[in-house]
């Protein structure tokens, strides 16, 4: 009884128990490292997806409320215009420290930005509400944010 | 030669520990320091490729492996660049040297007509004849000692004091990157069935029960260590937590009860001594005596400890996010009764590392589960072990008996700080310091603390202010028993006894009628020190009368870290409502030479950060059955809707060794802010964190 996703636009069966948190079918039946285990109570935002575009916390999202949805995990993010304009801001503007928040971050802002082209920073904050970095790269990641809105609005690729 | 060679360089004296020219026209040099997040293996390559001449994509690097990569003791103390990285730059220089004599004799011109770029050496003015490390390397022998060599030969341009973009970056971006992905032919998921507290004993246990949980494909016990292995990583996660219930345990002692820092850390025995005395204490026209704390702080990080471990035809290989690769072996091995040979360690890139977090006891626990079940394992850390079990941050209890002359200036200045070690990691004096070697059967005993020794200092690390005092005492009151497990968290004492010094300063400045910024400046010689409150005094746009008690208000910190490595000046704008917002930060920071200014200011943006967490919101809290704050509920940090505006400045000083940073931001963050407070609202807050609650209870006091 495996359970139908499409994940960064590949169909998928997941033979995995219903109950199963999405966290472990992307990174153990999948092998999508990039989605992180940081608290697994939806505290921290490490493990963020976006589930037909909507960020979602996959520790706290069993595999059955997704069935026939749609996810995409930061390996998809290329793929995706607002998503890899977003990763390219990051990584121009070196926002990150350890890195290992980031993957969430990206997938918080992607969402974001996909509902809302030119989000305010307060917006842009309530995004990030669940999202939580202790390197303290926060400035770093506000204004990459900034710039990908930018590049987006003007069109660049 | 002349000066003595660095520490790594005595440990690791043959050139071909640091470096291989290899047959694709790259090298790989070999580095002890590991990458913990702080962009350190791009600086220290960013050090290789410039003095190698060669192209930053022409290098490779390997760190912390402890088959090949030599032993630089722990990536920590921000003593990267200061020492990992002019061990690099001196092993480099020495072999560019070495193959430029030889491409000399190659091309059969003297050395000083050579040139040099992208790895090829070629005659001034006649770029197309040309020959590289390549084509050389049969003719150049590495395994001599490494030696300072002369200033002189062919040069590549530079490419110190650029901003390279970090080597780890792209990869964190783009999938699988931590230990925590690493996947093993026939690996199993592990999890430790964690008892109630540190200490705990095991009564009895249901071995079977447990081997029936769902998925579960074996359970590792030996003593009051337990583990369960499943396939399936949810599986492992699941039967962890019902298996606690199918354990029986007897409870640890108790723990000193909790409290106020100050009255907590003072009840317990202590060892005294004057550690640093100088000049004569005058009494003085104004004086000032006052008590400050720091509580005892976790790591943290966002990511949780992990390690793999595997077992294969005897040689056990382990990767792991410690600091200290070697260190690591060498305690592993002797834990498990094993020759150091027998045992690898490779580094793999972990959650942000802040210090002596739970690398190395996850390290040891895999190491444990993959022998004596004979699978390969991945185990990680829960969010409850990571906040619970890892060692925290020492406490800190600071009191200054200061008073200001008729003058204006201080006359007397005597400060005692009580605190536990801030090191207690494995490899560090005696004994073995892995958590679960202390709880298997047969267990290894629980060192003693000990403290590092000024003038780095643990508990007392810039204890001493930097100061011109005409009077100076300082006591350091070491209390080796603790009610939570600690360890080195990023500054180590530093933080408390910073945040005391310049809180104290502010509140000597203020009862004796000067500017906080003037008073500093008239007792400081040093012109780096001055050179940076003054910068960030003028990016603040500091003005001594701006008015304050409005709720809004401005504060200044400043340090040298270890009175030795970075100095820090910060400036910090606040607004008190019931809470406190840090609304700006202006942060100036001479970090002496500077290798790539960027990742440098990211890692005082990120210092910057943290300590704002710790200084408004942190604090392990724990009652006589141990550790409380098990959750990110149970223990705050600063939210992306709590951080300020950031601006640092960096005052390079170009040939000058290069000093740690990594850590300078802490103490002068927290007495900023707490100097600000007092600014906005006239309360002065000497006890950490400043939450809303010890706000309003302050506010109350004071009317
Ligand atoms: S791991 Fe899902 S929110 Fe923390
Ligand atoms: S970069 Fe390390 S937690 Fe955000």
């Amino acid at each position: 009884m495996a359970v139908q996703i499409e994940v960064n636009g590949v169909a998928c069966a997941v033979a995995a128990d219903g109950d199963t948190p999405l966290l472990y079918c992307l990174r153990d039946d999948l092998k999508l490292k990039g989605t992180r285990f940081g608290c697994g109570a939806g505290h921290c935002g490490a493990c963020t997806v976006m589930v037909d575009g909507r960020a979602v916390q996959s520790c706290d999202t069993p595999l059955w409320s997704v069935s026939g949805r749609s996810i995409t995990t930061v390996e998809g993010l290329a793929d995706d215009r607002i998503g890899r304009a977003v990763r390219d801001a990051f990584i121009e503007l070196q926002a990150a420290q350890c890195g290992f928040c980031i993957d969430g971050i990206l997938m918080a802002v992607t969402a974001l930005l996909r509902a809302d082209a030119r989000p305010g920073r307060p917006a842009i904050l309530k995004a990030l509400e669940r999202n939580l970095c202790r390197c303290g790269t926060h400035v770093r990641i506000l204004r990459a944010i900034d710039v990908a809105i930018e590049r987006l609005a003007g069109g660049v690729q | 030669m002349s000066a003595a060679l660095p520490t790594s360089l005595e440990a690791n004296p043959r050139l071909d520990q640091w470096l291989k020219v290899n047959a694709d026209e790259t090298i790989t040099v070999f580095s002890g320091k590991v990458e913990l997040g702080q962009g350190i293996v791009t600086a220290i390559a960013q050090i290789a490729a410039d003095e190698l001449g060669v192209a930053p994509e022409q290098l490779h690097i390997a760190a912390g492996n402890t088959d090949i990569a030599p032993d630089e003791g722990y990536t920590a103390g921000s003593q990267s660049i200061e020492v990992g990285g002019a061990a690099m730059r001196i092993a480099c220089a020495h072999a560019r040297s070495l193959f430029a004599e030889a491409a000399a004799r190659w091309l059969e011109v003297d050395v000083s007509d050579l040139m040099l770029a992208r790895g090829m050496f070629s005659r001034k003015g006649a770029p197309a004849q040309s020959v590289g490390y390549w084509q050389l390397a049969g003719a150049v022998r590495l395994d001599v000692p490494v030696a300072r060599v002369a200033e002189g030969g062919p040069r590549a341009a530079s490419l110190t004091g650029r901003s390279l973009a970090r080597r780890d970056i792209v990869p964190k971006l783009s999938g699988a990157a931590f230990v925590h992905d690493i996947e093993l032919p026939g690996m199993l998921h592990a999890r430790v069935v964690r008892g109630p507290d540190h200490g705990a004993h095991i009564e009895s246990w249901n071995r079977e029960a447990i081997l029936a949980l769902p998925g579960v494909t074996d359970v590792v016990r030996s003593g009051n260590f337990v583990c369960v292995l499943a396939l399936r990583e949810a599986a492992a996660v699941k039967a962890a937590q019902a298996a606690r219930k199918l354990v029986r345990w007897i409870p640890a002692p108790r723990r000193p009860a909790a409290g106020e820092i100050g009255s907590v850390l003072k009840a317990l025995p202590a060892e005294s001594a004057t550690v640093h005395a100088s000049g004569q204490a005058r009494p003085g026209a104004v004086a000032i005596r006052a008590a400050y704390s720091k509580p005892y702080i976790a790591h943290a990080s966002i990511g949780t400890c992990a390690a793999a471990a595997v077992l294969a035809k005897g040689h056990l290989t382990i990767w792991s996010h410690t600091q200290g690769a070697h260190f690591l072996r060498a305690q592993t091995a002797l834990a498990l009764g094993l020759p150091a040979e027998s045992v690898t360690v490779i580094h793999r890139d972990g959650a942000g590392c802040y210090g002596h977090n739970g690398a190395d006891d996850v390290a040891f626990e895999a190491a444990l589960a993959a022998t004596r079940s004979g699978r390969p394992v991945l185990l990680t850390w829960s969010r409850e072990e990571e906040l619970a079990w890892s060692p925290f941050g020492s406490a800190g209890a600071v009191e200054i008996d200061a008073a200001v002359d008729g003058e204006g200036r201080v006359s007397k200045w005597h400060i005692g700080i009580w605190s536990h070690t801030h090191v207690k990691r494995p490899g560090w004096g005696e004994g073995i310091n892995l958590q679960a070697a202390w709880e298997m059967d047969p267990p290894v005993p629980e060192p003693l603390p000990k403290d590092m020794p000024l003038p780095a200092g643990g508990g007392h690390r810039n204890g001493i202010a930097l100061y011109d005092f005409a009077h100076q005492q300082v006591d350091y009151h070491f209390i080796a028993q603790s009610p939570v497990r600690v360890s080195a968290l990023r500054s180590l004492g530093a933080f408390a006894n910073v945040f005391a010094i310049e809180s104290c300063m502010d509140e000597l400045a203020a009862a004796s009628g000067q500017d906080a910024v003037a008073f500093r400046l008239r007792h400081l010689a040093d012109g780096r020190a001055r050179a940076v409150i003054e910068a960030a005094a003028r990016r603040a746009d500091w003005r001594a009368d701006a008015p304050g008690g409005e709720g809004r208000g401005r504060g200044i910190g400043f340090a040298q870290y270890k009175n030795r490595s970075a100095y820090c000046a910060v400036v910090a704008e606040v607004e008190v409502a019931e809470k406190v917002r840090v609304l700006r930060v202006f942060a100036a920071v001479d970090a002496g030479h500077i290798v790539n200014p960027d990742g440098l200011a990211n890692q005082i943006e990120g210092g910057v950060v943290q300590a704002i967490s710790w200084t408004l919101k942190e604090a392990v809290a724990w009652d006589e059955h141990g550790v409380r704050t098990r959750s990110w509920e149970d223990y705050p940090i600063l939210g992306f809707d709590e951080v300020p505006e950031i601006e640092v400045a960096l005052l390079d000083q170009p040939g000058a060794p290069g000093l740690g940073a990594g850590e300078c931001a802490a103490g002068p963050v927290a007495a900023a802010v707490a100097n600000a407070v007092q600014h906005a609202i006239g309360v002065r807050v000497r006890d950490l964190p400043m939450t809303p609650e010890r706000i309003a209870h302050l506010i109350e006091a004071a009317d």
